[in-house]
């Protein structure tokens, strides 16, 4: 009697505990979705109601060139930026893992560029990348090199993008700054006695105990690559001739200068099915190549 | 894990020339991520004439000052910083309530549908901000809410996945046994996250507040969407509102976006250490 009594303080308890959650899942999250996936099937201009147009606004999207391209430049994006990033967040995280006196400054200036918001970061590169003036082509003419438009330049402007994203590995650089350090020693000093060097204890012992940050890195970085705006928003406004359209500015255009609300919901829904994919697929693969130390495989 | 026994391992030190390498390639790498920074100080402080001036001017003499104050006037920049300073709190606050709640309640209490709720918290995560935009502006704005700070700093009060993971994971962390001595003693649930939880996981909450902090102050496209006078402006509105204005001063705009950008690192600096400790703690299985 006591103990079932326990009990049913705890599942109360519980619930108590997870409502606010529970309340603006069901208010904030869920009903919204059902909301735009109706809005979805219609045509909406926000000020007389809704048309039903059954699937009308999934076919128009298979025939959009702007669609198209916009997919094009959020996947390019998308599989430049993510393995840019892994690789070099945890490259920055290696080199100031070192016990070595000042290494708390390389620690900060590597983080630092992270705290600048996405405006100021990205005005802060169209300056560094303008053609005129901008330190990038300033130093290529100390070398002679005339210095490319950057972002002006259709060839260019995506690739601009993905390359000034460098300045901001210190966000994956500190996630796997703690990921290395709860590697247990004994396990590098096993190794050096087994003779291993340097090299092999990167790839046999830091790599497969990093497998769960790598993964936990890799599934954020997808997920918010796949919803890139303020870059292009600021930078190039998804020019030039549509070389910097990502899905979400797409959407955006769609919903609050067109106010074409259906279209812009149905591929809302549509990059959600694609993230979903992306992360669906990962985690299949992640039994194959994720450890957990102290976890029996099954 | 105690981290002084781990650095005592061969592979935390650099001896002899392997040693001077590394850090000549920290000093490269550094002068390479500050380079950006250099410039735009340089260019903040320089006259209009010199920003474009060939040969390029590195940094210029004298430095003009006034373009700080000339800046940060053209547009009600302190309204701005006010403006995102309540929005921020407000969801620093929001965020540390409700995600340590309902935290707690996946970390350590059992009940019916916890597994479920759970995998349906998770899946938040992957909703792209898009899907739910526009419903979201037709709720808020029936409301009323459109160009008030409400859209900003309500749904903060009601958690957030990715914090509410963090926190989960801390609390998880913290040995049972402390707790039962609590219940044995009459405490409830409530009290418990309060008086055992909470004041054991400080590092975890540091985290989740400089997040949210950083999240807030330099958030876009929500502002953008709900804030429409100009006297609600957010910062981030309105160093975007001067870039899209006809002449582009870049001097202007580089001491714009740095006094923006100063007070998060203030924030960083202040908490840098309880930040890299915490994420330690909260680790980062999924």
């Amino acid at each position: 009697m006591q103990h079932s009594n326990i009990k049913r303080r705890e599942i109360l308890a519980f619930y108590i505990s997870i409502s606010p959650w529970l309340i603006g899942f069901i208010f904030l999250t869920l009903g919204p979705m059902l909301v735009s996936l109706f809005v979805s099937f219609t045509e909406w201009d926000l000020l007389s109601a809704p048309i039903w147009t059954g699937l009308e606004n999934y076919r128009n999207m298979l025939e959009d060139a702007r669609f198209h391209q916009a997919l094009k430049v959020t996947f390019l994006y998308t599989f430049a930026y993510v393995p840019m990033d892994i690789i070099g967040g945890l490259w920055l995280a290696m080199l100031v893992r070192t016990r070595m006196r000042g290494v708390g400054i390389f620690r900060t200036v590597f983080y630092l560029p992270t705290v600048f918001s996405g405006v100021a970061f990205v005005v802060v590169w169209m300056w560094m990348l303008n053609p005129r003036g901008g330190l990038i082509n300033l130093i290529l003419a100390e070398f002679g090199i005339a210095g490319p438009r950057w972002l002006l330049d259709p060839q260019l402007a995506l690739i601009s993008l993905v390359l000034m994203s460098f300045w901001g590995w210190g966000r994956s650089m500190v996630i796997f700054l703690a990921g290395l350090m709860s590697i247990p020693g004994e396990l590098y000093e096993a190794a050096s006695i087994d003779g291993a060097n340097a090299w092999n204890q990167f790839w046999h012992v830091t790599i497969p105990l990093l497998t769960p940050t790598l993964f936990f890195v890799l599934i954020l970085s997808i997920i918010m690559t796949l919803q890139t705006f303020t870059s292009a928003f600021i930078a190039t406004d998804g020019g030039p001739l549509d070389a910097t359209l990502f899905l979400v500015l797409y959407i955006y255009k769609q919903a609050f200068q067109f106010f074409n609300m259906g279209y812009a919901a149905a591929i809302a829904w549509v990059l959600f099915i694609i993230t979903l994919l992306f992360t669906f697929l990962l985690f299949r693969t992640q039994r194959f190549w994720v450890f957990y130390l102290g976890e029996k495989r099954e | 894990m105690n981290q002084s026994a781990i650095y005592e391992t061969s592979i935390y030190r650099l001896k002899g020339w392997r040693k001077w390498l590394r850090y000549i390639l920290l000093i490269i790498v550094s002068i390479i991520f500050l380079a950006p920074v250099f410039w735009m100080l340089s260019s903040s402080l320089k006259p209009e004439y010199q920003i474009f001036a060939t040969p390029p001017i590195w940094w210029p003499n004298p430095p003009r000052w006034e373009n700080f104050t000339e800046a940060l006037t053209t547009l009600p920049f302190g309204r701005f910083a006010i403006n995102t300073l309540i929005i921020a709190i407000g969801s620093v606050i929001g965020h540390l309530i409700s995600c340590s709640l309902v935290a707690y309640g996946f970390a350590r209490l059992e009940a019916p549908g916890k597994g479920f709720l759970f995998i349906l918290l998770l899946s938040t995560l992957m909703l792209p901000y898009p899907v739910t935009m526009v419903p979201l502006y037709i709720i808020f704005s029936r409301l009323g809410w459109v160009n008030t700070f409400l859209p900003l700093i309500v749904p903060t009060f009601l958690g957030n996945a990715f914090y509410i993971f963090l926190l989960r994971q801390a609390f998880k962390q913290i040995p049972p046994e402390l707790e039962d001595a609590a219940l044995i003693d009459g405490a409830n649930f409530f009290q418990i996250l309060r008086y055992v939880v909470i004041p054991i996981s400080a590092p975890a909450l540091a985290t989740v507040a400089i997040f949210s902090f950083q999240a807030a102050w330099n958030d876009f496209l929500a502002p953008l969407i709900f804030l429409h006078d100009q006297s609600k402006y957010t910062l981030q509105l309105g160093l975007s509102f001067f870039r899209g204005s006809y002449t582009i001063n870049w001097a202007y705009i580089m001491a714009t976006s740095l006094v923006v950008t100063i007070p998060v690192v203030i924030i960083y600096f202040v908490f840098q250490k309880s930040f890299i400790e915490g994420i330690g703690y909260t680790g980062t299985k999924l």
